[in-house]
């Protein structure tokens, strides 16, 4: 994750604090949904930026996943999400993002 | 009249390993962390490295990018021993000679070289075919290393290479920020790289330089002063060093959709009598240098955004032979298109293509965001135009124009692996003007769509993002 979003998150939480956020994610692929799952969870895996050593613990979720789709109007998911849901590797994203959810 | 026609493309790499630290994310990166120049020089390439890596040949089309499905990845490792650095409308240059590229296009005693870099420098460009003796005249003979020495104790940037001092760019004005050193070797990077790139179409498609009218560059660098940054104008100054004589210009800004707004423009211009010849350059840029080295370093691979990549394009009046633009359908994101990946893609793809009467499925290859995946992958950042062919398969199936199950093979049927360096407006769909054109004209395609993307959000004056889209096709002949 970019080293500046990285700051901007850790502004976020520790305006908001951490019970109030949550993460959504629309990272392409289930590799760079990992690592920004982690380093939004654990830290920064690259020990580069704000976050390395930081476990902000925050919710994390990506955009594709059911849970996520449940909370957002069908017609609206549809013409907003549908065409990406239909070409990104759905389960394996979701999969890296649960496993770094539930740890 | 018939629509406006490539000409003539070209493409230039310019490896600049020791400028890298120059770069926007190290230039950050190196004052928090000491330690990282040595970290830095540890995974820069050589220049066979970076001559000889897949991707590049690609770019200056020696290969076609469909070769790269048939060469092992890691690219980095799967080297083409003894690749040239020409091409029939490219090449790779070497640090030293674009370090005397710079001095070449330096109007205003900014840079200085030392006088036995000068000297090596002057033995290889005066056997270049693109350089003449007005040009060793600029290069000069060079200073004294002692005095080049004293300029960077008095803050010149220095020119680094590997290890030795050769030279140094010094500042434009003592107070004015727009004019800093650092500035002025990403304005002049710009220029010369972009230079190189309209020479070599020039000669490669023997284009009368006297007979161009107009020039737009739609690189990235906002040159300007401190009252009127961004105020350009980049193209002209590339037309004088390029024997434009007769020509004009315009910076056109749009991030990095702007070389593909300059094709239309380009097209419009000549379509409506207003210039006979126009040429499209970018020049490269020196702020995307290491980018995204953190990936690189952190899985310990060499850095690959170690080059400047430049092009040009000539477009000109139909000529009853070379592919033309379909100006009648131009694919643009308006302001309420919306930024879903799904309205854009609707916007640039499926409007024109419906104008037509076309189905997805009948435009032989798209173009879109080439960024060589080798690069963006280990940073987190996947593999772009992968993306962009599923989100195009994935519009072509909702539209019942392709099966779903054959959303996989779009890429290898209607697209290329990326080959691009990632910088920035340079990968947005025009390194496969070259090759579109070439396979047109061969027969082997009847058409080719170009899209580019630009992130108008990133300069925060709004939240949408840009796009536009073109389509080349056969000339069906006067």
């Amino acid at each position: 994750m970019d080293l500046e979003d990285q700051g901007i998150i850790k502004g976020t939480v520790d305006e908001h604090g951490r019970e109030n956020l949550m993460v959504v994610l629309g990272s392409p692929d289930a590799e760079s949904a990992e690592i920004y799952a982690e380093t939004v969870t654990t830290g920064d895996p690259t020990y580069a930026g704000p976050l390395a050593g930081v476990s902000l613990g925050l919710q994390v979720y990506h955009i594709l996943e059911d849970e996520v789709k449940a909370e957002i109007d069908p017609v609206i998911y549809e013409q907003q999400i549908g065409m990406m849901e239909m070409v990104l590797d759905k389960e394996a994203i979701s999969k890296s993002v649960k496993k770094i959810r539930e740890g | 009249m018939g629509y406006p026609v490539i000409k003539g493309v070209s493409y230039i790499i310019a490896h600049v390993p020791d400028l890298v630290r120059y770069g926007s994310k190290p230039t950050r990166e190196r004052v928090k962390d000491p330690s990282l120049d040595q970290k830095i020089k540890l995974s820069l390439r050589s220049f066979d490295e970076a001559k000889n890596y897949p991707p590049h040949q690609v770019f200056i089309g020696n290969l076609k990018p469909e070769d790269l499905w048939n060469i092992k990845k890691p690219w980095f490792e799967n080297l083409l021993p003894g690749s040239s650095r020409y091409s029939e409308w490219g090449e790779i240059m070497p640090q030293d000679e674009f370090y005397g590229l710079l001095k070449i296009a330096d109007e205003f005693d900014l840079v200085y070289l030392t006088k036995e870099f000068s000297d090596r420098v002057k033995a290889k460009l005066i056997d270049h075919i693109l350089f003449d003796a007005a040009d060793m005249k600029r290069l000069g003979e060079g200073i004294d290393r002692d005095k080049v020495v004293q300029k960077v104790s008095a803050g010149a940037l220095p020119l680094l290479d590997g290890d030795d001092l050769v030279g140094c760019i010094q500042d434009g004005h003592d107070e004015d920020d727009n004019l800093k050193a650092d500035i002025l070797l990403e304005n002049l990077s710009c220029k010369a790289s972009g230079i190189l790139a309209i020479r070599r179409a020039l000669r490669s498609h023997q284009q009368d330089p006297a007979a161009i009218d107009f020039i737009m560059n739609s690189g990235e660098e906002g040159v300007g002063d401190r009252y009127q940054r961004g105020a350009g104008n980049l193209a002209k100054a590339m037309a004088e060093l390029s024997g434009c004589y007769n020509s004009t210009g315009v910076d056109i800004k749009a991030f990095c959709c702007a070389p593909v707004h300059s094709m239309v423009l380009a097209g419009s211009l000549i379509y409506s009598s207003i210039y006979n010849h126009v040429i499209v350059v970018g020049g490269g840029a020196l702020a995307k240098l290491g980018m995204k080295m953190k990936g690189h370093l952190t899985n310990s691979i060499p850095i690959m955004e170690d080059v400047l990549a430049a092009f040009a394009v000539i477009v000109g009046p139909d000529d009853g032979y070379n592919p033309q633009i379909r100006l009648d359908v131009i694919g643009k994101h308006d302001v309420s298109t919306g930024s879903s990946q799904q309205a854009i893609y609707e916007a640039l793809v499926k409007k024109p293509l419906d104008r037509l009467g076309m189905k997805i499925p009948e435009i032989n290859k798209y173009s879109t965001e080439l960024h060589n995946p080798e690069i963006t992958e280990p940073a987190g950042s996947g593999n772009v135009p992968r993306n962009n062919y599923r989100m195009i398969a994935g519009l072509a199936v909702m539209q019942g124009q392709l099966k779903r199950e054959e959303i996989d093979d779009f890429e290898k049927k209607y697209g290329m692996p990326g080959f691009s360096p990632t910088q920035g407006h340079v990968p947005s769909a025009v390194p496969y003007l070259g090759h579109a054109r070439e396979a047109i004209l061969k027969g082997e395609l009847e058409n080719v769509m170009f899209m580019g993307k630009g992130s108008l959000f990133l300069a925060k004056m709004t939240n949408l993002s840009d796009g536009i889209s073109f389509i080349i096709e056969k000339n069906q002949g006067k």
